[in-house]
């Protein structure tokens, strides 16, 4: 085993790392012969979901348990001058109360700590209390008295820049923004036929988990156990031992099954920690669970954007120049912003860029990655830019995008490991009936037309990740994992996997995932990355397994191992096929016999790009009398090299549609501009896309392995049918209706405004 | 029990609720929905909370074989009335049709809105065995799912109205 660097990317940032080297299973080839893998299967946990036997985080009891409820502040920005809890102690059923009365020294993000004393936006956690029952929190959370003293806030990147800093000396993450050029933008679009330019924005996207927030904690000694509600048992762990000063090994996370992530929960949250605290104080364990209204406020959110953008051309389309300004926000609290401009960069071959994005701290809940963090609202201003630039050089759009292709990344010159971009337009295309019916077509009110947009993300994961594989003495296997399937079929994919390699059926595989005792470490699932990640140390578990099985099958046939066959049933010695052993003949001959293969997943190959890719079409109708929107078909298709289980990627591709449809359409946080309040906290006036929203969606993979990324020769897939909905939408309701709608939601009544702009301000655009 | 109950109004009460068939005895406040009542008193925590105010559909269980949101029901209002969740759904280990349904379609990801789901199907079922696409489009729309699964639990619930119509013939 040896240590080697290797480079990583994931959503959009890479990084550098060393990792560990072993000997992996040769990369399964296009033409490798695959039983298992490839082959639409059922999701193995099926029976648990639908008989409602899945144990959530919400669904754990444990025998003397207390609830706990947060006091949180309704002020944007406020220093807690005065807390009395002690009408909350007088209260019957309390238990505990916490505060920045007496809390332990705990940091929380950006240097401070936890009930500091300071709230940065309204629903900020300022003290809680544990109590016998939920309602009885939730009445002594009103008994608890505070006093505040109201600062100034600012709710958006633009008063951000203007206000006072939030954390150091800047409301800018980092000081200043991140800026990126190549090439000479300014001579590009001095020089060029034609230039584009126009102002976009996208809104604040609320996650809505179906699933809210919550951990529940108990303690035993010193050793703490916390079932939380999570894509990442090991981010947890990690950041319970550190926050609270417990030995890492002392830690246990559990999550078996998560009822939603999308990005907002890769982390331990301040109830996290409350709760652990708070059962600590009490000796009894706590459940601490956010209601829908709490869920909006703190937990997560999709940055909100302003872009504006130039793109320069000739007149037959070919690109000279993207200068991208962009503007996000982070909310109260936040490390880091997100790459806007990654597709700007990345997408298009084009020799001169320029990219500035600043992303501001802002008096509001704390945004978190959401499902192509930074790409969906770049991609939105890009792809619209680029339909822009069609309309006005008279171009197919789709012809456009063909003639800026990039054959290798356009950032480094890197080639890619793979990339079937092309492919994805073509068969696209050909679903949706692009050629020659792209136009606009007017019937009375009603006006129909295509649009596409374009997928690009990383989806190459990498270290580190580990897998082990186990066979008991039954002859039966068993897949070991630290991490968490989220819904998208990852536990089956592993299943599959290690029954390929190993040889044997799926149905003598089990996985055991959701719980960091006793299980290596496997990382976050988010950025696209388990699959890519965890799947290949699953494999040379699993490899390593049947090395170990190979040679005491030898052994015990007195037969060199390489003449070893293995059916998945029995061993028997090549050419002859005798002698031979059944596996759980071989089982039962040494007493309890145990194997343990272990997998490590290595370096990502040295100087190729890792991406996944794809293209979308919307084919949409719109009633210019009422603004109303009908998308009539979805259509997408994407690269992701091999697709491991086609009938759970389709599903992938189906749910980010969707997401993507309430992400163009009906989503969007409001907050009161006079106090910084969410005024949609909850489900029946934040809109998230129902049975009745879905439009028909046509789902197509190219499916080609990705020798070159891989032993699996496979991607990630949980971001990419998200990002280009947005504007595939936008698209082709522009050209339906021959305005141009630049933010986001695209509701009725910026259509109708916009068709009236355009009727007074005729002939001038 | 604290006794918040009388502090705020309502004694605590007795009631049976019927559920799946087994009869159950509880001392609830009058105010406990539905929704608490089978998780928190029945630990019947296949029904799911998710909004806790009839937007989501999460909560559907059948009263009297017709779905409704048990988060907006109170427990109390339940006596007397044959009370179906997920879980008796599954009885004996054999798994409806409707949820066989769901797992060879793939109509889930999380699965968290999927009890619901099933039940809002399974509503749908005994009132109309024969629903058109739009009929039973309309019957699923009570149920939000973030994941987007809605065409794999459209297909599904097609499937499903097909396994219902064989077993009445059988």
């Amino acid at each position: 085993m040896k240590l080697v660097k290797t480079r990583v990317e994931i959503e959009g940032t890479v990084h550098e790392e060393l990792s560990l080297a072993d000997e992996e299973p040769k990369p399964w080839g296009a033409d490798a012969d695959l039983r298992v893998v490839g082959v639409a299967t059922a999701k193995i946990d099926g029976a648990e979901r639908v008989t409602g036997r899945a144990r959530y985080t919400s669904d754990v009891t444990l025998p003397g348990m207390l609830h706990a409820k947060a006091v949180r502040s309704p002020y944007a920005h406020a220093r807690v001058k005065r807390l009395d809890a002690s009408k909350a102690l007088a209260l019957p059923g309390v238990r505990a109360v916490i505060s920045g009365e007496n809390v332990p020294r705990v940091g929380w993000f950006n240097g401070t700590r936890l009930f500091d004393g300071v709230a940065r936006f309204a629903g900020d956690e300022v003290a809680a209390v544990a109590a016998d029952d939920e309602e009885t929190a939730e009445e002594a959370v009103k008994l608890i008295e505070v006093e505040y003293e109201q600062l100034p806030f600012h709710l958006d990147a633009e008063e951000a820049a203007k206000a006072p800093p939030l954390h150091g000396s800047s409301n800018l993450i980092g000081g200043s923004p991140k800026t990126y050029r190549r090439g000479d933008v300014e001579k590009a679009l001095r020089e060029a036929e034609v230039v584009v330019e126009a102002d976009y924005a996208t809104q604040t996207e609320v996650h809505h988990c179906m699933e809210t927030h919550g951990a529940v904690a108990s303690w035993e000694g010193g050793r703490l156990t916390v079932w939380e509600s999570t894509q990442s048992i090991q981010n947890v762990r990690e950041e319970l031992s550190e926050a609270l000063g417990v030995p890492l090994g002392e830690v246990r996370v559990i999550c078996h099954y998560v009822g939603g992530g999308f990005g907002s929960k890769q982390v331990a949250y301040k109830y996290t920690l409350i709760a652990s605290l708070l059962s600590k104080m009490t000796g009894r364990p706590v459940r601490m669970l956010l209601s829908r209204r709490e869920e909006s406020l703190g937990t997560g959110n999709r940055q909100a954007t302003t872009q504006h953008i130039r793109i320069a051309a000739r007149s037959d389309g070919t690109l000279t120049a993207i200068d991208l300004a962009a503007m996000g926000e982070v909310g109260a609290y936040g490390e880091f912003g997100w790459m806007t401009e990654g597709p700007a960069q990345r997408l298009y071959a084009c020799s001169n860029v320029r990219t500035v994005n600043g992303t501001y701290f802002t008096n509001l809940g704390p945004a978190k990655a959401f499902r192509g963090p930074g790409y969906a609202e770049g991609s939105f201003a890009l792809e619209s830019a680029i339909d822009e630039l069609a309309d006005r050089l008279g171009i197919d759009p789709l012809e456009l995008r063909l003639r800026n292709y990039s054959e290798a990344d356009p950032q480094t010159g890197r080639a890619y490991s793979q990339k079937r971009l092309r492919e994805c337009y073509r068969r696209g295309a050909e679903l949706i009936g692009w050629d020659g019916n792209w136009g606009r077509c007017v019937t009375g009110s009603r006006c129909r037309a295509l649009g596409v947009a374009t997928q690009i993300w990383g989806g190459g994961g990498g270290p580190p990740a580990y897998a082990w594989v186990k066979m008991s003495p039954d002859a039966s296997f068993e897949v070991i994992v630290g991490g968490q399937d989220i819904g998208s079929g990852t536990k089956t994919c592993m299943a599959q996997i290690a029954a390929e390699e190993l040889g044997v059926g799926i149905g003598r595989v089990r996985v055991r995932m959701g719980d960091t005792e006793a299980a290596p470490y496997a990382p976050v699932s988010s950025g696209s990355r388990t699959m890519p990640s965890v799947g290949p140390a699953v494999r040379q578990a699993a490899a390593d397994a049947r090395r170990q099985l190979i040679e005491l099958a030898a052994d015990y046939m007195d037969v060199p191992t390489d003449r070893i066959a293995f059916d998945g049933g029995s061993f028997t010695a090549r050419p002859e096929r005798s002698p031979y052993i059944g596996l759980e003949d071989l089982a039962a001959k040494v007493d309890e016999l145990t194997i343990l293969g272990r997998g490590v997943r290595g370096p990502n190959p040295r100087d190729v790009d890792l991406m996944t890719w794809g293209a979308q079409f919307a084919d949409v109708e719109v009633d210019t009398l009422t603004g109303d929107v009908e998308v009539k078909r979805i259509v997408t298709v994407h690269d992701i090299g091999r697709v491991l289980n086609p009938l759970c990627a389709g599903g992938q591709l189906e749910g980010g549609v969707v997401q993507g449809i309430g992400y163009a359409f009906t989503e969007g946080r409001v907050v009161d501009r006079r106090d910084g309040v969410v005024l949609n906290p909850g489900l029946e006036d934040y809109l998230i896309p129902t049975a009745m929203d879905t439009p028909m969606i046509q789902t197509a993979f190219i499916d080609e392995a990705d020798e070159a990324a891989n032993s699996i020769g496979a991607k990630g897939l949980g971001e990419p049918p998200m990002i280009p909905t947005a504007p595939a939408v936008a698209n082709a309701i522009s050209r339906a209706i021959g305005v141009r709608i630049r933010s986001l939601p695209i509701t009725r009544e910026k259509i109708l405004a916009a068709l009236d702009e355009a009727k007074e301000g005729e002939g001038s655009r | 029990m604290s006794d918040l109950g009388s502090r705020l109004g309502g004694d605590l009460v007795d009631v049976v609720l019927n559920v799946n068939g087994e009869a159950h005895r509880l001392r609830i406040e009058p105010r406990c929905t539905l929704l608490d009542a089978l998780r928190d008193r029945m630990h019947l925590t296949g029904t799911k909370k998710s909004c806790d105010m009839g937007e989501c559909g999460a909560c559907t269980v059948l009263l009297d074989g017709k779905p409704v949101y048990s988060c907006l029901l109170l427990a109390v209002e339940c006596q007397g009335h044959d009370v179906e969740t997920i879980e008796g759904l599954s009885k004996g280990g054999a798994l409806d049709s409707i949820q066989v349904a769901f797992i060879e379609y793939d109509g889930y990801q999380c699965g968290f809105c999927t009890p619901g789901q099933v039940m809002a199907i399974r509503g749908l079922l005994l009132n109309n065995p024969a629903p058109t696409p739009d009929e039973i489009r309309v019957g699923i729309s009570g149920n939000l799912c973030r994941c987007g699964a809605y065409p794999r639990i459209f297909k599904a619930a097609t499937a499903a109205v097909q396994a219902y119509e064989e077993a009445r013939q059988a």
